[in-house]
């Protein structure tokens, strides 16, 4: 055990002014920046749920166990997370802590006049002493004009024989400046955070949407956001190209998507023609309108025994890989009477290829369009109000059909061919069109972020390469009658070299000697 | 004439600067090799006049009294005036030759850049070559002073390491970008990214070698590689210096054009992707090294260990997320 004597408890006052001296310390900030960095790591590493939901539902399943604990840290949402948002916090409390005394200081600083030349130049970092035969009322005059072309800011006469000088004071201010446009970009962003939103909504080529909550197929969006903000606009998709890259290395990359668009500002307005492409997304009053990712919706009909129609159209299918093998649904809804709901999966290959391998598609532009399809038979489950997805079908209630070997029922199907199911209803692949998954959003905040961003940086630039320092000359009458003047400086920044200092104080000497030259020609001893 | 062709082309360029660099290292390597060999045998006879002069044999040293009576400091003990002279001559030769490679590597990625009709920084080997060039720029500049000479044996050799690995592991054949990538932001963003990686890394070099000049110096040692550095002070300054010009280029490049590109391009300005969580890691991280050095207590190796965990992230920033992250189902295994 201690033998130390224990310190008295501390008053709650006493102990709040501890905690908060700790938490404005510059250690402490430097701590606070490390844990920062190092919590971020983790949301770096692991799958994040607003980001890709679908990677952490696959990583739920495969490690069931880690999830759960994974769950009660908050690791699927570590920029959300409590931990993660009382690190910046205190960060924030630290730089504000921080900064704040130190701007009202710079403050009074930056109104004040340069000090007294110490009494003892001599034993500044940086000396030089000359004499000459001007007297000190001269080499003071000439020694003010000096400093002043080399901007420094002067001290009031004293009449005390020296003249003091400072310059680099910017540096603080920069310094100041570049750490409460921090504050601002995050208090921006934050902001920015609460009237914000994005939407997705995708278009097969030929289609259309009004910009409505209804018609978004998601849609996230900050606490303070109004679907009247929405800027009422619709929009028909004439048409969206997608070209790759056709032979060497990068051959099957893409290279080029367009979307030529109907476009109306509000409704009953005239409609105009825009062009929306990769980094050049639509302005609308504060949204953009961005292409996110393309992909192709073949189009099927689907006829009963009788030739009546079922269903027609383009169905988006979801690319699985670069060459853009896509997979969906189609759905058909058979009133009972007439028989079984018809549920029809297939794989789209746009250049497809069929070998021992299997078939596949080896480039996404569709230089040889085909589907392979299988149908099943039941009841999709449209009725009962459960949230479905349009890409794959609810499998509970349905069977697949069979073929005539008694293997499951398949098909390949190029553009144009029919398959008639085992139930007597007729299938035809029509063709293809593409489809583009349009996001709108609005970053609201982020004039005020960027403009904050582009200031800390030149305060920062100010604050890193600025120097403050101080010079004095005096001017006296020496032991021979003639006048010693002695010149000195002394920097504030630790990190600025000495030599540096060294020079300054040597040109501010020069200087001053080619002056006194100029006016009096005199000799330098 | 085939663009193609000028690209692929530009690769033999960049192996034959490899080769070139592979010279200077080895010249920097005989002027420091030559260098502490000599300053060994100076302290030997340094230590011996020493103990010629307690013993009281006041005349023995006269002849070579300038070793003592200089203001040598402590531990750089003056080499003989030619062995001296052997040394600056491979030193010479070394800067030459470093600048005959930096030519020869500026060539291969002009025509790197020409030949694919672009700027030479879509990928990891065109990255590389650049930053490679930068920081071989940036020592070219630093070889002035004595400083800069003696990191240049560490520079140079990580140049060549860079090199050699764009070459042969990260080469990628040319050809165009990625809708998403083809973009001025790219231009701008990208070309601060590999200027402030150039400037990190010579400077993380300069870091490594205070650690080592200070702890050399705090055991007093005479010679060995320690010995022979420029004093720990002036290393830390520069590596200092380095950091504050690749800052403002690391904030104002990655960062701030990153999420204006990021807002133009996925109308986002801040997405939390990998790539961007770690640009922010780095951005901490120097952030630190910065607030260390004005921090009373984190002078000198604490703070250069500061700075060379913040270039770990900066490595890591780069290769580690391409290579670690790079399909949004490589989480696998963790
Ligand atoms: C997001 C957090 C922060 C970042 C990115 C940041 C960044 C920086 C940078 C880059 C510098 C270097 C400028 C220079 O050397 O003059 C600096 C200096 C400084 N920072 Fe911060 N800072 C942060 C938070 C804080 C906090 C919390 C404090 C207070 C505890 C603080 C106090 C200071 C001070 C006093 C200086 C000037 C050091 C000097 O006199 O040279 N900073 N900061």
């Amino acid at each position: 055990m201690s033998t130390k004597t224990r310190a008295p408890a501390l008053k709650p006052v006493e102990f709040g002014r501890w905690i908060w001296r700790q938490l404005t310390s510059m250690r402490i900030a430097l701590m606070l920046l490390f844990l920062l960095a190092v919590a971020a790591i983790p949301g770096s590493v692991l799958p994040q749920s607003d980001i890709d939901p679908v990677a952490v539902s696959a990583f739920r399943a495969r490690n069931p166990e880690l999830s759960e604990w994974y769950d009660r840290l908050g690791m699927f949402d570590v920029y959300s997370a409590p931990w993660f948002a009382a690190i910046y916090l205190a960060l924030m409390v630290s730089l504000v802590g921080c900064i704040l005394p130190r701007t009202w200081q710079h403050w009074k600083a930056m109104r004040s006049e340069p000090p007294r030349a110490p009494r003892r130049l001599s034993r500044m970092p940086a000396y030089r002493q000359v004499e000459v035969d001007a007297t000190p009322d001269e080499v003071l005059a000439l020694a003010r004009a000096e400093l002043r072309s080399r901007r420094f800011k002067l001290a009031a006469d004293r009449g005390d024989g020296a003249v003091s000088a400072e310059a680099g004071r910017l540096r603080e201010t920069g310094n100041v400046l570049f750490h409460l446009c921090l504050v601002v970009v995050l208090l921006a962003v934050a902001g920015g955070g609460l009237f914000g939103y994005r939407a997705n909504v995708l278009i097969p080529e030929g289609s259309g949407f009004t910009n409505q909550v209804i018609q978004f197929d998601s849609l996230s969006a900050g606490p303070m956001f109004d679907q009247s903000d929405l800027p009422p606009f619709s929009l028909d998709l004439e048409s969206f190209e997608m070209d790759f890259i056709e032979s060497g290395p990068q051959q099957g990359t893409a290279d080029h998507y367009e979307a030529t668009v109907r476009f109306v500002p509000e409704p009953g307005a005239e409609p105009r023609t825009e062009t929306i492409r990769v980094n050049e997304p639509l302005e609308v009053d504060g949204s953009l309108i961005h292409i996110i990712n393309p992909g192709y919706a073949p189009a099927f009909t689907v006829r009963d025994a009788d030739g009546t129609i079922l269903a027609e159209g383009p169905v988006a299918f979801l690319p699985q890989d670069d060459n853009f093998t896509s997979t969906g649904v189609v759905k058909v809804q058979v009133p009972p009477e007439d028989g079984d709901d018809l549920g029809i999966e297939a794989v789209f290959y746009p250049t497809a290829v069929l070998d021992e391998k299997g078939p596949r598609s080896v480039f996404p532009a569709p230089r040889n369009p085909a589907v392979f399809l299988t149908a099943y038979h039941g009841d999709l489950g449209l009725d009962d109000g459960r949230p479905e997805s349009v890409f794959r079908l609810d499998l509970e209630r349905m069977q697949q059909f069979e073929g005539e070997n008694g293997e499951p029922y398949r098909k390949a199907l190029s553009v144009g061919d029919t398959a008639e199911l085992p139930n007597g209803s007729y299938i035809t692949f029509d063709g293809y069109v593409t489809w583009a998954n349009f996001q709108i959003s609005r970053n609201s905040g982020k004039e005020i972020a960027l403009v904050g961003a582009v200031v800390a940086v030149l305060g920062l630039m100010g604050s890193l390469y600025l120097r403050r320092r101080r010079v004095w000359v005096r001017a006296a009458v020496g032991e021979q009658g003639r006048t010693v003047v002695e010149v000195a400086g002394l920097h504030r920044a630790e990190n600025s070299a000495g030599d540096q200092l060294t020079d300054e104080v040597g040109a501010v000497t020069d200087g001053l000697m080619l002056r006194l030259n100029g006016s009096e020609q005199d000799r330098e001893s | 004439m085939d663009l193609d062709a000028v690209a692929e082309w530009s690769r033999l360029v960049v192996s034959a600067a490899v080769i070139v660099y592979l010279t200077a290292w080895l010249a920097f390597c005989a002027e420091a090799g030559t260098l502490s060999r000599a300053r060994r045998t100076a302290a030997a006879a340094q230590e011996h006049e020493r103990e010629l002069v307690t013993a009281g044999s006041h005349g023995a040293g006269a002849g070579a009294t300038s070793v003592s009576d200089d203001a040598v400091e402590p531990g750089h003990a003056h080499p003989s005036g030619e062995v001296e002279q052997q040394a600056e001559r491979m030193g010479r030769i070394g800067r030459v030759v470093l600048i005959a490679a930096t030519v020869v590597l500026a060539i291969g990625v002009s025509m790197r850049g020409l030949g694919t009709e672009r700027m030479p920084w879509g990928n990891m080997y065109e990255f590389s070559i650049t930053g490679a060039l930068v920081a071989s720029v940036v020592f070219l500049g630093l070889a002035r002073t004595a400083a800069g000479r003696a990191v240049a044996v560490w520079a140079v050799l990580l140049v060549f390491i860079t090199l050699g690995a764009a070459v042969t592991v990260l080469y990628v054949p040319p050809g165009p970008l990625q809708p998403a990538l083809e973009s001025y932001w790219l231009v701008i963003h990208v070309g601060m990214a590999v200027v402030a990686f150039g400037l990190f890394t010579v400077s993380a070099v300069i870091s490594a070698l205070q650690i080592v000049a200070e702890r050399s110096a705090k055991r007093g040692a005479v010679h060995g590689f320690g010995a022979s550095l420029p004093p720990e002070r002036t290393l830390d300054r520069l590596a200092y210096r380095l950091t504050a010009v690749g800052f403002p280029i690391w904030t104002f490049g990655p960062l701030i054009l990153g999420a204006v590109w990021a807002e133009v391009s996925w109308g986002r300005f801040w997405g939390w992707d990998p790539k961007e969580v770690w640009a922010l890691i780095t951005w901490l991280a120097y952030a630190a090294y910065l607030h260390a050095r004005a921090t009373a207590g984190w002078k000198g190796s604490k703070a250069s260990v500061v700075a060379l965990i913040a270039y770990a992230t900066v490595l890591f920033s780069y290769f580690g997320v391409n290579i670690f992250f790079n399909g949004l189902h490589s989480y696998g295994g963790l």
